[in-house]
C-alpha cells in the first residue's frame, strides 16, 4: 500500500451531486462527484461571496511527479526514492552498491542535502554522475525533495547515458513519504540502532516503500535490538514488504540487495 | 515539517482561483493520515502570505477521520488517533481506506459579501 497512490479527494464515495457545493457545512465529506477533482477549477465562480475549488495540494506536485516519471520512462532509466533518518547508512549503502557494479557510471544520483556537497563528494569519488539538491532556501532549508526540485537536477543528468537513477532523499522520516517525486520505486534504509519500534512511530514512511535495508547488522551483538519485534512492527504498517539484511560498512547482505535491484522493474 | 511548503502550493492555488478578488477565508479538508499539523500549518500561511493580497486571510481547516473496509472481515471501520491500521474487528492489517488521506482546498470565501457566511 503505497503513500503515493493518493486517495485524497474522497473519490471513495460516488454521490452523484452537482456544483452546489457552497453551502457545505452539512457535516458530510463525501459529495463531489471524482470528475470535479481534477485539473484546474478556478473557473467555478458559483456566487459573489464564496468561491468552490475543489483541489488536490498535491495536485501540482504530483503532476510534476508524473512528467518525471514519463522522462525516466523514455530513457529507460529505472528510478529509485531512498529515504531514512540521518544517519541509517544511505550514502554508505550506495557507496557499496557502486563499488559492486562493473559501470558505476550508468548509476546517477540525486542528492539531496539542506546544506554542503558532503554526501555527493563520496558518491562522486567511486563513479557515480551525481546531481546536486541543496535545499537550504528562505527559512534554513527544506526537509525534502519534491518533483520541481527533482526535475532540476534530471536537466543536469545525462539520462541517455544511464540505467539506475536513485533519488538520495533528506534524511527524514516525515516529510519525504509525502512528495512523490517520479521514482518507480521507494526503497528505505533502517539502522538497527533506531529502535524497533520506528514502523509504528512514522508508518506513513514505512507503508509508502517496496523494500526495507535493514543496515548495521554488524552491530547486533552489541546492541539490545529485538529483530523479530521489529520485523513484526514492520509487517503490521505495510504487510508483505520486502526486507534486506546488510552492514554497509562490511559489505554483509549487500548481495541480496543487489538481487533485489536486478529484479526491480520500471 | 513540510507546512511551509505546503502553504506556498496553497497560495498559488488561491491566488488562481481568486484572481484579484479578496479572500478572507480558505476552506481545507484535511485527512487524519496526512502528517500535516493544523496549528503550524496556521502559524506558515501567516508567515507565507504577510505582506500579500493574502494577508489576514483565515485558514478554515476541517478535520477528517480515517475510516476503512476491512478486506478480511468485511467491517467498516473508524480508526481514531493512530496511524497504525489495524481493523478494530479482527485486527487485519488488509484494510482499503475509504477517507483520511484528504487534503484539498474546497472553498474560498470573499470580503464585500456582506452577507453572513456562518
Amino acid at each position: 500500500m503505497g503513500r503515493f497512490h493518493r486517495h485524497d479527494d474522497d473519490t471513495g464515495h460516488g454521490h452523484g451531486h452537482g456544483h452546489g457545493h457552497e453551502h457545505e457545512h452539512d457535516g458530510g465529506h463525501s459529495h463531489e462527484p471524482e470528475a470535479d477533482l481534477h485539473g484546474d477549477h478556478s473557473g467555478y465562480a458559483t456566487g459573489a461571496d464564496r468561491i468552490v475549488v475543489l483541489e488536490r495540494i498535491f495536485d501540482e506536485n504530483d503532476r510534476r511527479a508524473a512528467e518525471n516519471r514519463e522522462r525516466l520512462d523514455r530513457a529507460g532509466v529505472l528510478t529509485l526514492n531512498l529515504m531514512s533518518s540521518p544517519g541509517a547508512g544511505k550514502t554508505t549503502v550506495l557507496e557499496r552498491t557502486l563499488a559492486a557494479v562493473p559501470d558505476p557510471g550508468r548509476i546517477g544520483i540525486i542528492e539531496g542535502d539542506i546544506e554542503t556537497s558532503i554526501d555527493a563528494d563520496r558518491l562522486s569519488a567511486v563513479g557515480a554522475r551525481v546531481s546536486l539538491l541543496n535545499t537550504a532556501n528562505g527559512f534554513g532549508g527544506e526537509c525534502h525533495l519534491d518533483a520541481p526540485m527533482v526535475a532540476n537536477a534530471l536537466d543536469r543528468l545525462d539520462l541517455e547515458g544511464l540505467d539506475l537513477l536513485f533519488v538520495e532523499n533528506v534524511g527524514n522520516l516525515v516529510c519525504p513519504a509525502e512528495f512523490d517525486v517520479g521514482a518507480h520505486r521507494s526503497v528505505m534504509v533502517y539502522a538497527i540502532t533506531e529502535g524497533e519500534e520506528k514502523p509504528l512511530k512514522y508508518p506513513v514512511m514505512f507503508r509508502a516503500v517496496d523494500a526495507v535495508i535493514v543496515n548495521k547488522m554488524d552491530l547486533l551483538p552489541h546492541l539490545d535490538f529485538d529483530l523479530e519485534l521489529f520485523e513484526k512492527n514492520l509487517q503490521t504498517v505495510n504487510p508483505g514488504v520486502e526486507t534486506i539484511q546488510v552492514s554497509a560498512r562490511t559489505g554483509t547482505g549487500m548481495d541480496a540487495w543487489l538481487a533485489w535491484l536486478r529484479r526491480a522493474e520500471r | 515539517m513540510h507546512e511551509l511548503s505546503l502553504c506556498n502550493s496553497i497560495q498559488q492555488v488561491v491566488n488562481r482561483a481568486a484572481g484579484d478578488r479578496t479572500v478572507t477565508v480558505v476552506h481545507l479538508r484535511l485527512g487524519r493520515l496526512r502528517q500535516v499539523v493544523p496549528d503550524t500549518l496556521r502559524y506558515c500561511w501567516d508567515l507565507v502570505t504577510a505582506d500579500s493580497p493574502l494577508a489576514g486571510s483565515e485558514l478554515a481547516i476541517e478535520s477528517v477521520a480515517v475510516s476503512a473496509r476491512c478486506n478480511a472481515c468485511a467491517a467498516g471501520t473508524t480508526i481514531a488517533d493512530t496511524l497504525v491500521l489495524l481493523c478494530c474487528e479482527c485486527g487485519s492489517p488488509d484494510l482499503e481506506l475509504l477517507t483520511g488521506e484528504e487534503f484539498l482546498i474546497t472553498t474560498l470565501d470573499l470580503a464585500d459579501s456582506g452577507a453572513d457566511l456562518g
